[in-house]
């Protein structure tokens, strides 16, 4: 795994906690299709669908994490929570998409921010 | 929720509309919506404002950012936004206190690095926010003074947003320009500067008393550009509606810097004769811009070698002429400017230029010389009044030291003989002689009878036409007040047809 790779899996990891910690069950983890892939799928308590956007950076100089979702990205979200929702046969649940932007400063803390229903 | 609201003032034409600036901030992704028909370059204020908050040390908020200018329908353009979008997205995120509804109205550019550039317009804009109510006017210090000319209104000139952050955060008030002062006329051109052309000179002083419109025929260089350029040294100066006025229209078109601010001289405005028409009475797809015509308002415009000029270009000088203002239709709405001008026509006599005196080294043939002059329409002729002969000056003028009339000695002539025509036309319609209409002239406004005798002759006799009766008879009235006569006598009469003489050929 290259560090790229591995700075994104460590940012899902810890957004994934931060999901189960506020009582979502987690129901899948990098789903991917042909068209792209889906970093989080969760549900919550009430039974909503959440799929959500992970955004990892170890510095701003990049600007803000999310600023790297631009609008074709959020519409693709958009396709792949509808196929996911094909897929698995829950069409007609209630869903939501979210957004989280991770911020890994020195000495492995973790900085979150995270945006319920961007779409 | 975080949600801010401030005014400014956007113009269609010379007409202010107040603007509200509303900004939403709202969690979701990082976006920047601008909302309300901007153009192209209100809808780059993005990244102008983004740069110049964050440079200026202030925090872009990193979450959905709704820009609604209302009311909605109505398309808006230009940079003037981008102070007041700037201020109302630090005053929804609560760093800068909100702003009181109905007091300021913002207007101004911002540089990436947060320095507030100067905009079109700004004269106009505060005055619409005077008469809307507003009591302060946050602009940028470079249009300071434009905007300090209108009283009854606090200006605060700014010169960074930090200017403008600093007032309203804690109240300081950034250092102002220098107070203006309306300028006296100073550098002009003076008439003095021509050599001889005695004739000429009388026509512009009967030209400037009555506001009649000019056409010079003359060789080249024998001084028929130098001599219209001197025109507005010997018309009154402005009054101060009438600076406002003409400040108001440069304003809008950006060519305030070509212009002294508040001159008191009218203005001399001389587009090429290759000018299209937008560029003449006025265009522009999105803002619909002032053209020579309403630049010239209150001035003179001046084309030389009219013939040369696209018909449609000359004859859609024929509205303003008539009406004092131009109105321009486009897809974005309809805009109406004034243009009340005093229009200078000069052409050569002949396609070669030649042809003068005795016409000797003339090489054109007699028709092509009436093609050339019948390129001026009849109904643009139709509007002129005096046309003037301009020869070249002879040996003895050229060699002579001594220097003709200043032009501020035909000046005061001029005002001294529009103060009597004005007092004549107090229950009237109309204040200049150029103005009296038909009806008027047959009835009240006659000559003394030797001199409507003279016109009854030259009339039977068809070296003069009805039109050009009418004409006559008010260029008369220009010479008699020049003259000092209550009434134009026989001579004044005599004096104006021979400043018409040649008119009904060229037609």
């Amino acid at each position: 795994m290259g560090t790229k790779q591995l700075i994104g899996a460590l940012g899902e990891d810890f957004v994934a906690k931060y999901l189960v910690a506020r009582n979502y069950e987690i129901l899948e983890r990098n789903w991917r299709i042909r068209e792209g892939e889906i970093d989080l799928v969760a549900i919550s308590e009430h039974g909503i669908i959440v799929f959500v956007e992970v955004k990892t950076r170890t510095n701003s100089a990049f600007g803000h994490p999310l600023e790297a979702i631009t609008r074709e990205k959020a519409y693709r979200l958009q396709r792949l929570a509808l196929a996911w929702l094909t897929i698995n046969h829950r069409w007609g649940f209630e869903y939501r998409i979210d957004a989280a932007g991770v911020l890994i400063a020195k000495g492995e803390k973790f900085e979150i921010d995270y945006r319920i229903a961007v779409l | 929720m975080s949600l801010a609201l401030t005014s400014t003032v956007s113009l269609t034409g010379l007409v202010g509309n107040l603007i509200e600036v509303e900004v939403d901030i709202s969690d979701g992704l990082p976006s920047y919506i601008l909302l309300g028909l901007p153009d192209a370059a209100l809808n780059e204020s993005k990244d102008r404002v983004r740069a110049a908050l964050v440079n200026s040390g202030e925090v872009w908020p990193n979450k959905k950012v709704t820009v609604s200018l209302s009311p909605a329908w109505l398309p808006k353009s230009g940079s003037a936004f981008d102070l007041p979008i700037a201020l109302t997205l630090l005053m929804a995120q609560g760093l800068v206190p909100k702003d009181e509804p109905g007091i300021c109205i913002y207007l101004g550019e911002l540089a990436l690095d947060g320095q507030v550039r100067s905009v079109r317009g700004v004269l106009p804009a505060v005055l619409a926010a005077k008469k809307l109510g507003f009591t302060k006017a946050l602009v940028p210090f470079k249009n300071y003074a434009e905007a300090k000319c209108v009283s009854g209104i606090e200006i605060i000139a700014v010169n960074s947003l930090t200017d403008a952050l600093q007032y309203l955060r804690y109240g300081e008030i950034p250092d102002s320009p220098d107070p203006f002062i309306f300028n006296e006329d100073n550098g002009y051109l003076d008439l003095c500067d021509v050599a001889g052309q005695i004739g000429a000179r009388k026509a512009l002083e009967i030209a400037a008393i009555g506001g009649h419109h000019l056409l010079f025929i003359g060789p080249p260089g024998t001084g028929k550009t130098m001599l219209a350029e001197r025109i507005p040294s010997i018309l009154p100066p402005l009054n101060e509606d009438s600076i406002l006025e003409v400040t108001a229209i440069h304003s809008i078109a950006g060519t305030l810097l070509d212009r002294e601010l508040l001159s008191r001289l009218p203005p001399f405005i001389a587009p090429h004769h290759t000018t299209t028409a937008p560029a003449m009475i006025g265009g522009g797809a999105h803002a619909i811009r002032p053209g020579a015509t309403s630049l010239a308002h209150q001035g003179v415009l001046f084309i030389d070698e009219a013939p040369e000029c696209a018909r449609g270009v000359l004859d859609s000088l024929r509205q303003p002429l008539e009406s004092g203002n131009v109105t321009i239709s486009r897809a974005s709405g309809s805009v109406t400017y004034p243009a009340r001008f005093m229009l200078v026509l000069a052409a050569n006599p002949c396609p070669c230029g030649r042809f003068s005196g005795r016409g000797r080294s003339c090489t054109c043939t007699q028709v092509s010389i009436r093609r050339y002059l019948q390129r001026l329409s009849g109904p643009l002729l139709d509007r002129i009044d005096i046309r003037v002969f301009v020869d070249s000056p002879s040996r003895f003028e050229m060699a002579s030291d001594e220097l003709g009339e200043s032009s501020s000695t035909v000046r005061e002539r001029v005002i001294a003989a529009r103060a009597i025509s004005e007092r004549r036309f107090t229950d009237c319609l109309w204040n200049l002689n150029s103005q009296i209409p038909p009806s008027e002239l047959r009835k009240r406004f006659r000559a003394e009878k030797l001199g409507m005798n003279f016109l009854h002759t030259e009339l039977d006799s068809e070296r003069l036409s009805a039109r050009g009766f009418h004409k006559v008879l008010r260029i008369a009235w220009s010479i008699a007040d020049s003259n000092g006569h209550s009434i134009p006598n026989r001579d004044d009469v005599e004096s104006a047809f021979r400043l018409r003489e040649g008119m009904e050929l060229l037609a």
